[in-house]
């Protein structure tokens, strides 16, 4: 271990030092590519973010891939129909490892207004490991970039050796979650409990 | 625009045996519309559509009601003999109407500037009598109102060009709209829940398993 006062005069010259994992996931933090994808409203925010006024392309995420094979964070921008969550679950499978998904919406993240409906999914938390939530009907594209910054702050902090070591560097940890088929009055099954189980809810009343 | 007292009577002298009946409309609208009969309501659209006096040339707006079965209550005045004189008396009658399903179309015209005139058609029951003839070859943009109807209410349209379900997937079975529809129970996580919601998510209540 490098000693922090020594670090700090070395940089003073032009000297950087650091650990493989910070270099390995500085970089990584910020060359974010989203898969390019909209289901609704949440969308067009998601487009407001990508473009001049609020410029994504700051944080490193503007190539938005219109190919899961390239891309490493999924956007589920909106609201998330039974009829399309296989669909957005097998674009996730399709992903390669390391990758990350943010829940945009008050849709994604809980079926939003939607949530009584018998169509929509109630949130795409029950199928896929979401990173970061953002509440919001639609959520602000400043909402994105400060979901985005978390997200940064977490791939950031990620240790590549410890037993809390992301996902991808476990070998027996999946890459894949179950597609949910179509059934004849709901999907099937109606959530993945190895990914979602839930909340003890307390009433007080 | 002619009156729908008019619509009938010419529906009926042109069109042999077409049954018309005129709905009437309690609500400030007071907006009423025409029942035809299956049999002829191809025939009758048609007239609709081409009399050069109508020329209800688009359908604006396709959809289905579910009526269950009800028991509905008329008063009638019945004569009746009490202490030996005979008296009018007023009484209530049940009478039980077995539920059925029912499209309507909206029309207007846009060559003559003129509408909306309302159309109906009834199926026989809720359970296996529940085709209508397709108004699509009628009016090509009924294609997917009707399908959507198919989807949601379970109506059967006859000569529709592609009659399949159009926003759930094919090996969903049952019909969301109609009024005894269940819904799948998926209330176990409700956090701000209240009334019937709140209802639902209490019989989950003690039964998931605890959060880790």
């Amino acid at each position: 271990m490098i000693d922090e006062s020594l670090r700090t005069e070395l940089s003073k010259q032009g000297i950087f030092t650091l650990k493989l994992e910070e270099l390995y996931n500085w970089s990584r933090k910020n060359s974010v590519w989203p898969l390019q994808f909209g289901l609704a409203c949440c969308a067009i925010e998601m487009i407001a973010t990508s473009m001049a006024r609020y410029d994504l392309a700051r944080f490193g995420a503007e190539v938005f891939r219109p190919s899961p094979r390239q891309a490493d964070l999924m956007i589920v921008a909106g609201t998330v129909t039974k009829k399309m969550a296989p669909q957005v679950i097998r674009l996730y499978n399709q992903m390669p490892e390391p990758k990350y998904v943010i829940a945009m919406g008050a849709c994604a993240i809980s079926g939003g207004p939607f949530k009584q409906g018998y169509n929509v999914l109630k949130g795409i938390d029950r199928y896929i490991p979401v990173d970061v939530h953002i509440p919001g009907c639609p959520p602000r594209p400043e909402a994105l970039l400060h979901a985005f910054m978390t997200l940064q702050k977490k791939i950031e902090e990620q240790s590549l050796t410890s037993e809390q070591r992301p996902r991808h560097l476990h070998a027996d940890a999946p890459s894949e979650f179950p597609i949910p088929q179509y059934g004849a009055h709901d999907l099937e099954p109606p959530n993945n409990p190895d990914v979602w189980q839930p909340p003890v809810v307390t009433r007080t009343e | 625009m002619e009156t729908l007292e008019q619509f009938k009577t010419r529906i009926e002298a042109t069109i042999p045996g077409a049954r018309v009946e005129i709905i009437p409309n309690e609500s400030p609208s007071a907006q009423r519309s025409l029942l035809i009969d299956a049999e002829h309501a191809v025939a009758v659209a048609k007239f609709l559509r081409d009399d050069p006096q109508l020329r209800f040339d688009y359908a604006s707006n396709v959809t289905g009601v579910d009526w269950l079965d009800t028991v509905l209550k008329e008063k009638v005045k019945v004569k009746k003999v009490i202490d030996g004189a005979e008296k009018e008396v007023e009484e209530t009658v049940e009478k039980k109407r077995p539920g059925y399903l029912e499209t309507v179309y909206h029309l207007y015209s846009m060559e003559l500037k003129h509408g909306p005139v309302i159309i109906r058609m009834r199926t026989g029951d809720r359970r296996d009598q529940v085709h209508l003839p397709s108004l699509t070859p009628i009016w090509r943009g009924c294609e997917f109102q009707e399908r959507e109807i198919f989807d949601l209410y379970g109506i059967v349209f006859d000569g529709h060009p592609d009659l399949r379900r159009i926003l759930m997937w094919e090996e969903f079975q049952d019909y969301p709209m109609r009024k005894d529809y269940v819904e799948p129970d998926d209330y176990e996580y409700e956090p701000t829940a209240h009334d019937e919601v709140l209802e639902k998510a209490k019989r989950h209540e003690g039964q998931g398993p605890a959060a880790p």
